[in-house]
């Protein structure tokens, strides 16, 4: 992408979700949701596809650095009561700074240590590491331990959301795009290679780390103050699972595509849970008859993987294949 | 000493299951390279092939015996390891020349499916796993109380133990895994097919891990389809904790995670016992990356 016209797009979208959160009294509160969703789900997709995408290191613990931002900003903004419209987004701006910085730092402690580990061994201790987050949550008193934490403000809106979703491509694209950058990709294609060519691979793969975990903590605190409720068990495995299929399901490597399916693996569930609510249908007698499209969705998702693996391991929007 | 004792029971019949589901991860890894993520779901199915054939086996030994017990823990072995050799063969072997991570991600939508496909067909809620063997509560042997249950456990663990040492050091097909195991062309040139060793490893894999599965039903008696997650993951880490592809490294490591977590749990914190077994494994691999009894590899280029 274009540095230039990738700015312009930026200060696009900045603009068109401050319009749009101008004119979101207007809408009602489901289509909100889910529009949050998708642009949590955008920032989420899409820094995990710089961890392992780009720098090749697969990760399954994505969730537990979103933890970490989701709590810490919540446990701030709580301590603060009704504001006016400045001061709650300065307040909501810290918070999240907060939030991604701790999450950032979350992400040096666990990368420093284990990213001298291979692929598989690495995908299971980030997949530990977002474990002993939870049960660290779980057991801390403090945040409402297994019981949850509400968050008192509901300060999320579109501006946030897509806003944030922009930087974060945005950082993304100018990141492995640049001269520095390069080396991220290098490590993925050919770690020896690469060291052998002076370029310090571990140092690339933390700072890949601390990057992804800086933007899953950003939106950790946005999810804190969209659901305005977080439980433990919220920031498991499975969820980190949902961020990882939508990295390979739009193509490793491919911004475009992991943001389109983070969009459309956020609205599945919502069309699946509409299907499922069809009261009656034509000819059929029992109420609710499509109730087990509900039930089924987890099924097909994980289907879906074993097929995309067996038929399309470079992602089902990758369509330019890299020659090796 | 006596509170000491018995946590080292309750720990060692923990160990043993775990040492079961490590011995699968360690075998397929040995061979292929690979992390087989669905392993822990294998040891579900285990546990759920025991349930659904305990009513059809206590019509010809009536349950609880020794005779039906027996009859079961086979059978249900012997449907999880031909479902080991399906999994293979339809999600993992089109694969095998793809990159690892291909295939990690495949094992873990296998598992994925696996554990929904658990919560549609046999229902989400635990479910309670019939008596199957004659309980005897052993003893009260100054303060300590376990049955017989806990000792089946360590005992059967043990029997298997021997049966599979046997299989790999002395027939045919357990020189075939090792000559797989320490290098795959050179055993195919000697004439070794490998699929079929490839395919035998994870029927006696999954075949561990049904009895795995039926051991723990045995002392767990609550089994549902999202039972095999944790105990999956506490006994991968077993395996690299003994160092991953090693044998006898597994059976070590699962009862070390075993031990620990009930040691732990017994005089620290129970609530922290999911988190101690991760705990270890980062450890491991900080200090000691290739295991307890594993040998170091060096990446060549």
């Amino acid at each position: 992408m274009n540095i230039l016209h990738a700015k312009s797009v930026l200060l696009g979208v900045l603009g068109l979700s401050l319009l749009a959160t101008l004119l979101s009294p207007h809408f009602s509160s489901y289509p909100l949701f889910v529009a949050y969703n998708i642009g949590i789900s955008i920032i989420m997709a899409a820094s995990l596809n710089l961890i392992n995408g780009y720098t090749g290191q697969f990760s399954l613990g994505h969730a537990g650095f979103m933890a970490v931002g989701a709590y810490l900003s919540a446990v701030i903004t709580n301590h603060f009561g009704d504001l006016n419209v400045w001061a709650a987004n300065g307040v909501f701006t810290l918070a999240l700074l907060a939030g991604g910085l701790a999450a950032a730092l979350a992400g040096l402690l666990v990368g420093i240590p284990t990213l001298r580990l291979r692929g598989d061994y690495l995908a299971i201790v980030t997949l530990g590491f977002g474990e002993i987050i939870r049960v660290i949550l779980q057991n801390m008193e403090a945040v409402g331990g297994a019981r949850g934490l509400s968050v008192n403000h509901g300060w999320t809106n579109l501006f946030w959301t897509f806003g944030l979703a922009a930087v974060t491509v945005y950082v993304v694209a100018a990141l492995v795009n640049s001269t520095y950058g390069r080396g991220f990709i290098a490590v993925r294609d050919d770690e020896v290679a690469a060291e052998a060519m002076g370029i310090n691979s571990t140092k690339y793969k933390v700072t890949a780390f601390v990057a992804g975990a800086f933007f899953a903590g950003l939106a950790g605190g946005l999810y804190a103050h969209s659901t305005q409720f977080l439980t433990p068990n919220g920031f498991g495995f499975m969820q980190s699972i949902t961020y990882v299929v939508m990295v390979i399901l739009g193509g490793m490597g491919n911004t475009p595509g992991v943001v389109l399916a983070a969009i459309l693996l956020t609205l599945l569930p919502e069309g699946l849970r509409m299907v499922a609510d069809i009261q009656h249908l034509p000819g059929l007698a029992a109420e609710r008859p499509l109730s087990w499209v509900e039930n089924t969705r987890m099924m097909f998702y994980s289907l879906l993987l074993i097929v995309l693996m067996l038929t399309r391991p470079q992602g089902l929007f990758a369509f330019r294949r890299r020659s090796n | 000493m006596t509170e000491f004792l018995q946590q080292l029971i309750n720990g060692l019949a923990l160990g043993s299951i775990l040492a079961l589901i490590a011995l699968g991860y360690t075998m397929v890894y040995g061979i292929l390279r690979f992390i087989n993520f669905a392993h822990g779901d294998v040891f579900m199915l285990g546990a759920f092939a025991g349930l659904y054939l305990a009513p059809a086996i206590g019509r010809v030994w009536p349950l609880p015996s020794v005779f039906g017990g027996l009859a079961l823990l086979v059978s249900a072995m012997a449907i999880c390891a031909a479902f080991g050799v399906f999994i293979e063969r339809f999600a993992y072997r089109p694969l095998r020349r793809q990159p690892k991570l291909t295939m990690l991600i495949t094992a873990i939508g296998v598992s994925l499916f696996l554990e929904n496909g658990g919560q549609f067909i046999f229902g989400a809620a635990p479910q309670r796993f019939p008596e199957i063997l004659p309980t005897l509560p052993l003893a009260k042997l100054g303060g300590l109380s376990f049955n017989s249950n806990q000792i089946v456990v360590i005992v059967v663990t043990a029997l298997l133990l021997v049966v599979l040492r046997f299989i790999v050091l002395k027939t045919r097909m357990g020189r075939a895994m090792r000559a797989v195991a320490f290098n795959p062309e050179a055993a195919a040139l000697m004439g070794v097919n490998t699929n079929v060793v490839v395919s035998f490893t994870f029927a006696l894999g999954s075949a561990l891990a049904a009895a795995a599965g039926i051991l723990f039903a045995i002392n767990y008696p609550s089994i549902d389809p999202l039972m095999g997650i944790m105990p999956g993951l506490k006994a991968f880490v077993a395996a690299v904790l003994g160092g991953i592809g090693n044998l006898p490294g597994a059976a070590l490591g699962g009862m070390i995670i075993g031990v620990t977590e009930t040691l732990v749990s017994g005089y620290i914190s129970s609530t922290y016992r999911d988190a101690i077994a991760f705990a270890v494994l980062i450890l491991i691999l900080l200090f000691k990356p290739s295991g307890l009894l594993g040998k170091k590899e060096v990446d060549k280029v």
